[in-house]
């Protein structure tokens, strides 16, 4: 209990210090306005990631959801154009979900390894986006759909409310329901969840699903920000999500992670970008920057962890001295 | 004689509590020493000192006449002491001979291809003289990758590694808790071979008729304190489990009659004898590891397709495709391998117990809040499943303790009949009594229970009826009253039916 609390408090510790840095050295960072403006940058990233995480704690990977979001809004705005803009939206995020249904499917029936089941699917993906459009950009100017990027409930727009209720249903997944037990078990022992009956197939299946219609959402309210639907967007999302799930706390090798941990690693990240940006630091020097901070945070975490597992190893006695009380 | 290695007063405390509270040992030079307890007794913690693993809180260690620096693995290495453990510490990959000289290819002499055939030359040696063989290399292809070795082929090649650095003391963490009866005795023979070498050996088993037949003294550890030392001569199994529980335990296998009811299980092979399986009885599955034992209760649970199998569950045929639809049925499986195949060992307690009835923990279509808990804690109480707090991760409870979680999974469920494959394996003489225990108490409840285990007193004893398997057929049934382990052998081996 003490490690987890450790872990997870860990990592917001360290968005609080990097926070607190930025509020030293620039007046501008900590105003209401640039806060919301980093949930609002953060809002893509953190939907993506959301459903990442419950990929990776099943043990899998999804590398295609940056080809999905191009290929989720294009969908869309084609759709949206005969058909309206509610057709338009359903299209998109069905054709994502396609897309992770048809990952989950070679996955779980076709046993391909789901590192390279969706680097496959992702250059497929980003090939039927651009077939698609003929490669060129959808503009699409006015319409409903634009409330999804481009409004404010009150002071909070819309994107950041979508990012919110994206993480507290995952949250809820994950925690509540005996699917989400399902995926800690799958990803902590497969054989072990098999034999209790659980269906391997459909948890992976679902977990796909979910991850893919999760970058489909990403894409819409992309598109909505920029009144356009672009083949070649959101190329590389798959590595922020992915980091933002590492950073906070989830194991790639599956059966461990929290929602939690992925969302504040998705600030973690988010901040950053802010930060450098309000600094004037150069993009170039923000790439090597980020990378830096990654990988100091896992090895701070793995430091903590070996800490914590010496600690544990203190603590098992106890269980083995509650046998000997026992036994007497 | 002067001592290999003198351990005197050792003590090492966890958070508080002894592990290991003054502890004294001596191991002569060639000397085959074994240290039987309970778990929790000490041992491991006893091994990981001497390896460098743990460092002690008190005491001395002297080896070869001169302090064995301490907490370094290492260091120890470099004295001359090597651990093997039951997990290998070998790289699949490698071929055995790579695998005997990783890390120390420059003790070798010689460059490039001269020196690679120097190292084959001598890794087949080594193999050769553990297994008795003056001329090759024992049957152990030196040249083939470690992963597609066998077991106890593995075990060979970690202790031709640890000759290959001149060790004096080898530390064998249960050899045997894998192996089949043929293995063990191969180890063994290896064992003694490493004795006449002068190389000395600290032996931990559960399997106290091993340590019999293998050690030259016996030391008994209970609650980190030495019970005594014996001679193998003088030691008896009565004597040793006395030392190690604390009391003389009356019955080994307190085993009440069954009172056999309706017919729950029935397996209808292509070839050889049908197996049914009736309401409150134990049915034992006896058999050589490998004659098919485990594959067939993997085929009733639905865990294997078997198309010359047919089945019928309270005498209807049915056709399990898929565990969840055995689990459906009424049956469940404790499985051989417990930690691979019968838990989550980072889950909770009582998330693993819920495991197969989330199904069930409803209020409406939304699931139960705290339902996992509520419904561990009873079967927590009655199975007598000690733990600091249910929702602990299983992998911190002990083995007797993990195998009771694998259990009470299927209590949770009401399973009308259940699997067990090699229940006692690994565990301690007390976690078995209390295995066995609640086999009694499972009839009693009639219940049926298809029992496989490789201990032949233990499923003889335990069982009410008994079928004999020989390379995958079922050959022989008995009744277990009647039989005697050398009846079970022999149909076992095909000498008789």
């Amino acid at each position: 209990m003490r490690r987890r609390l450790l872990r997870d408090y860990g990592s917001l510790l360290g968005l609080l210090l990097i926070g607190a840095v930025l509020g030293l050295l620039s007046d501008r960072f900590l105003t209401a306005s640039n806060l919301i403006n980093v949930a609002r940058q953060v809002s893509i990233n953190a939907i993506v990631a959301a459903g990442m995480t419950v990929v990776i704690i099943t043990g899998g990977i999804d590398l295609s959801v940056g080809s999905t979001i191009a290929l989720a809004g294009c969908a869309a705005l084609l759709a949206a154009g005969p058909f309206g803009d509610a057709v338009g939206m359903a299209t998109g995020i069905a054709v994502a979900a396609g897309v992770g249904w048809l990952n989950g499917a070679l996955v779980a029936w076709g046993r391909v390894p789901p590192f390279i089941t969706t680097l496959a699917t992702m250059t497929v993906v980003r090939g039927a986006a651009l077939v698609l459009t003929n490669g060129e950009p959808i503009v699409r100017s006015e319409g409903a759909y634009l409330w999804l990027g481009q409004a404010s409930v009150g002071p909070i727009p819309v994107p950041i409310l979508l990012m919110v209720a994206t993480l507290l249903g995952a949250h809820w997944f994950l925690s509540r329901t005996r699917w989400g037990t399902y995926v800690y078990a799958v990803g902590g022992n497969a054989e072990a969840a098999r034999l209790c009956g659980i269906g391997l197939a459909g948890i992976q299946i679902l977990v796909y699903v979910l991850g893919g219609a999760l970058a489909g959402l990403a894409g819409l309210v992309l598109a909505a920000r920029l009144s356009s639907a672009q083949p070649n967007t959101g190329v590389g999302f798959e590595l922020d999500a992915i980091a933002a799930v590492v950073l906070g706390g989830t194991s790639l090798m599956g059966g461990e992670g929290t929602i939690w941990g992925t969302t504040v690693g998705a600030f973690i990240i988010g901040v950053l970008n802010n930060g450098f940006n309000l600094m004037n630091v150069s993009p170039f020097y923000q790439l090597i920057a980020k990378g830096a901070v990654i990988v100091l945070a896992v090895l701070v975490d793995q430091l903590l962890k070996a800490g914590a597992a010496r600690g544990a190893v203190a603590a098992m006695p106890a269980e083995v001295s509650e046998d000997r009380r026992l036994a007497r | 004689m002067e001592s290999l290695l003198s351990v005197r007063g050792l003590v090492k405390r966890y958070a508080g509590v002894h592990a290991l509270a003054g502890v004294d040992l001596d191991v002569c030079p060639g000397e085959v020493h074994a240290i039987v307890g309970e778990n929790g007794a000490g041992k491991t913690t006893f091994l990981k000192i001497l390896s460098g693993a743990l460092h002690p809180d008190a005491g001395e260690l002297r080896f070869g006449g001169a302090p064995l620096p301490l907490g370094s693995p290492r260091a120890s290495e470099s004295c001359g002491i090597v651990a093997i453990y039951q997990e290998f510490t070998l790289i699949p990959a490698l071929t055995a001979t790579q695998n005997i000289f990783l890390g120390h290819e420059t003790d070798v002499a010689g460059h490039g291809a001269a020196r690679r055939s120097a190292m084959r030359t001598r890794s087949a040696r080594l193999l050769g003289d553990l297994l008795g063989d003056t001329a090759g290399s024992g049957g152990v292809d030196p040249e083939r990758p470690v992963r597609e070795l066998s077991v106890p082929e593995r075990q060979m090649v970690e202790i031709a590694r640890a000759l290959s650095r001149e060790s004096r003391l080898i530390l064998m963490d249960e050899p045997t808790a894998t192996l089949t009866a043929q293995e063990t005795a191969r180890l063994h023979d290896a064992v003694r071979r490493l004795r006449t070498r002068g190389v000395s050996v600290l032996y931990i088993s559960h399997r106290l008729e091993e340590v019999l037949s293998v050690a030259d003294r016996v030391t008994v550890l209970r609650d980190g304190r030495r019970v005594e030392t014996v001679a193998v001569e003088e030691a008896t199994l009565d004597r040793l489990i006395r030392g190690m529980v604390g009391r003389s335990i009356s019955e080994r296998y307190p085993k009440e009659a069954g009172r056999a009811g309706g017919t729950l299980l029935e397996i209808r092979p292509s070839d050889g004898l049908a197996v049914h399986v009736r309401a409150g009885e134990v049915v034992g599955l006896a058999g050589l590891v490998g004659s098919g034992r485990t594959e067939l209760v993997r085929a009733v649970f639905g865990a294997e397709r078997r198309p010359d199998l047919a089945f019928a569950w309270c005498g209807r045929p049915v056709r399990p495709v898929a565990p969840r639809e055995a689990i459906r049925l009424g049956i469940g499986m404790v499985p051989e391998d417990r930690q691979g195949q019968g838990l989550v060992p980072g889950l909770g307690v009582d998330v693993n117990i819920a495991l197969p009835n989330l199904d069930r923990l409803r209020a409406g279509w939304l699931p139960a809040r705290g339902g996992p808990r509520r419904l561990a804690e009873p079967l927590i109480r009655d199975l007598r499943i000690r733990l600091a707090d249910p929702s602990q991760p299983v992998r911190s409870l002990s083995g007797g303790n993990q195998q009771k979680v694998v259990l009470a999974k299927w209590l949770a469920r009401r399973s009308r009949l259940l699997i067990l494959d090699e229940p006692t394996r690994g565990i301690d003489v007390g976690a078995k009594q209390e295995m066995y225990r609640l086999m009694n108490q499972l009839i009693r409840d009639g219940k049926g229970v298809l029992l496989i285990s490789s201990d032949l007193p233990e499923v003889i004893a335990m069982s009410d009826r008994l079928y004999v398997m020989r390379r995958h057929r079922v050959v022989a049934e008995l009744d277990a009253r009647g039989a005697s382990p050398e009846t079970v052998m022999a149909h076992a081996t095909g000498l008789r039916g």
